[in-house]
């Protein structure tokens, strides 16, 4: 009996191509729409996570202030000192190293080539922080960073703007009012999630920079690198402490400092865009919906222009509940055909979409597996009604029907 | 064949028996009785022509006898069985096994081919595919258009969908074929093509064949004429076909 509604429903798909390809159209769209903004909604919290992770993950920002957008009035708290560096390190257990960090803007001129760039003097140490491996030449040595030389490790920015072409390792380029040689090139590590190129960057021992370009021995920023074994809040938590004694902060007065905690940023990035796929997803269900009320339009119109068909069926000795059956299986084969091409297109549109937005190809199962069973359940649930008011026909009104 | 066909004595119970039967369409105002109680009696074999003017309620009575439709009063016997109590379903289930129908706009799928047209009813009774394709076949053979299996109606003439829809109607091997105005819309060659065909299958197969016609020629292949009149059998007559001699 099955068989047989699902031989006369093929049968009958076939008959009318066109009208079964507009039929389905919506649910293709629909479910290609689904899967498409669902995996490239994980592919972006994935890239998001990646290049978070790419920052490290188990480290500190510590900066002087009371973090973004606050602390307006009152005097600017102090910068931090090498002393307070040298103390985080030797004081607080987890700690693995303490890179200090002093920016400035500067110009870097080479043979007619001009670019402006950020300046990073720091120490040794912010190798240890963080994974930035040299794409060639090496890091400075304890002689040279300790007497603040005039050495440079550039970023691939830097490096493609200043030296078209060539290896950049052994040349001596002008930057602000200095010469500095390079002996070393980054690794690529593209846009941040935030924040901008991190490979456009000059970096030098903190000490040139302090002396040549910022005049003071101050502290911007140090990255406290956290050992896997220790907990990043109980380290914050150390740091917390000793900086508000060196400080002099006391009581219950605000600390002038903050302490970033790149993991949390992760985590609340990964939830933004868990969220934003969501919403996203939610309004491809919506298409979806739309067409499986495109199926029941169809299906309503061909049971009309059917009835002689029908009333056909009916006189040569279809029970009702077969004819029921048939417009209920054509139904849902349409559906599911539409689901099947919905997710062939979706995965065509993943493999577009995904190199043009910077993300990696991803194949989610459960959302394919979701999407198409949704598209199933509207052929039952759309199909029904149309399936029912052609059973319910007359043999002989049909049978007279033009 | 049928039970009672078989080795059927000169008074035989009837294939089918109408008593008192009545039709009305509508109601209050618009109410229309095309029935006024039809009695009669058709036997097994029998080759029937079902005549008379426009409105007489032919295709009435040829509905209540398909089982398509139903009596407002009055008793309908099918093989001894009472029909009028059924329900839509016992009532498409004794179409499908029984009975076979033709009708004047040849009512064939469209876009579907013959054979698959014909197979149709088979699918309903549940057959396997190589048992409808060959049943299916051998009835395209009988009527003549076993070369033409895989054409559509489109590419069909008239005479031949008419042919298809016969085959269609014989491929269950019915005990009564239902014809309404089976030549209506075929020029005079054709229409005696179908009667020949509709005569053979009598003979040879034994099936009781019921047609409604408005032309005389094509009446005249009939051994029983039943002529309407205002929605009452007004006289039935037996005659003579070409070399056939009639008894009593
Ligand atoms: N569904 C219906 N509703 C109302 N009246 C109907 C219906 N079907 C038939 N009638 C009426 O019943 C009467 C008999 O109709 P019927 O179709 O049986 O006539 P007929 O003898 O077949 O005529 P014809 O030779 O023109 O086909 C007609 O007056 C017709 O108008
Ligand atoms: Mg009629």
């Amino acid at each position: 009996m099955f068989g047989t509604t699902l031989v006369l429903a093929l049968r009958s798909i076939r008959r009318h191509l066109l009208r079964s390809f507009l039929t389905i159209l919506g649910i293709v769209i629909g479910v290609g729409a689904v899967v498409t903004m669902v995996t490239l909604g994980k592919a972006t919290t994935a890239a998001v996570q990646q290049s978070i992770s790419a920052l490290g993950t188990n480290i500190l920002q510590v900066r002087p202030g009371q973090g973004f957008g606050r602390g307006g009035g009152g005097p600017r708290p102090p910068d931090f000192k090498p002393e307070d560096v040298a103390a985080i390190a030797n004081q607080i257990a987890g700690v693995t190293a303490v890179a200090p960090q002093a920016s400035a803007t500067a110009t870097a001129i080479y043979e007619g080539a001009n670019w402006s760039t950020t300046i990073n003097g720091t120490t040794d140490a912010i190798f240890q922080v963080q994974p930035w491996p040299l794409a060639s030449g090496r890091r400075w040595t304890p002689v040279e960073e300790s007497a603040g030389a005039a050495v440079c490790i550039i970023g691939n920015t830097v490096s493609k703007n200043l030296f078209p072409g060539g290896d950049p390792v052994g040349h001596r380029f002008r930057i602000g009012s200095i010469s500095c040689d390079v002996i070393g090139v980054l690794t690529t590590r593209g846009q941040a999630g935030f924040g901008g190129d991190q490979d456009d960057t000059v970096v030098m021992p903190i000490k040139a920079v302090q002396r040549r370009f910022t005049g003071n021995r101050d502290i911007r920023l140090m990255l406290v690198g956290v050992d896997e074994r220790f907990s990043t809040s109980t380290v914050q938590a150390g740091i917390t402490d000793l900086l508000r004694e060196r400080r002099t902060i006391t009581g219950d007065k605000p600390d002038d400092f903050n302490i970033f905690d790149t993991k949390q940023i992760s985590d609340t990035l990964t939830g933004t865009t868990t969220l934003l796929t969501g919403i996203v997803a939610a309004v491809a269900g919506i298409s979806l919906v739309v067409g499986g009320i495109g199926i029941m339009n169809i299906m309503l119109v061909s049971v009309t222009e059917r009835t002689r068909e029908i009333g056909i069926r009916l006189a040569i000795g279809a029970v009702a509940r077969e004819v029921l059956l048939q417009f209920l299986v054509e139904a849902i084969a349409l559906s599911c055909l539409g689901g099947v091409i919905g997710l062939i297109v979706a995965q065509a549109a993943i493999a577009i979409i995904a190199p043009l937005i910077k993300v990696q190809w991803l194949f989610v199962p459960e959302i394919n597996i979701f999407a198409f069973a949704i598209s199933a359940v509207i052929g039952v649930v759309f199909g029904y009604f149309p399936a029912r008011r052609a059973a319910a026909m007359n043999p002989i009104d049909a049978l007279r029907h033009e | 064949m049928g039970a009672v066909a078989s080795n059927a004595p000169l008074i035989a119970e009837p294939l089918i028996s109408l008593r008192g039967v009545t039709k009305t369409y509508g109601q209050g105002a618009t109410m229309f009785q095309a029935l006024k109680g039809v009695d009669l009696d058709i036997a097994a074999g029998d080759f029937v022509a079902v005549m008379g003017p426009s409105g007489s309620g032919k295709s009435t009575t040829m509905n209540i006898l398909g089982c398509l439709d139903v009596p407002s009063d009055g008793t309908f016997l099918f093989r001894g069985h009472h029909v009028e109590t059924l329900d839509r379903d016992q009532r498409a289930l004794l179409r499908r096994k029984y009975l076979g129908f033709v009708f004047q706009g040849f009512n064939l799928l469209s876009r579907t081919s013959a054979l698959e047209n014909v197979e149709l009813p088979l699918l309903y009774r549940g057959d396997e595919k190589r048992a409808r394709r060959d049943a299916a076949m051998a009835s395209l053979d009988t009527v003549g258009l076993a070369d033409w299996w895989d054409h559509t109606p489109a590419e069909l003439s008239g005479g031949q969908q008419q042919r298809v829809a016969i085959a269609r109607a014989l491929v269950t091997s019915p005990d009564v074929l239902l014809a309404d105005e089976p030549t209506g819309n075929l020029d005079s060659e054709r229409s005696v093509e179908i009667m020949q065909l509709l005569t053979r299958l009598n003979a040879e197969k034994n099936i009781t064949v019921l047609m409604v016609t408005h032309e005389p020629d094509m009446a005249a292949f009939a051994r029983t004429v039943v002529h309407f009149k205002d929605g009452l059998v007004e006289r039935i007559e037996s005659q003579h076909r070409q070399g056939e001699s009639v008894e009593s």
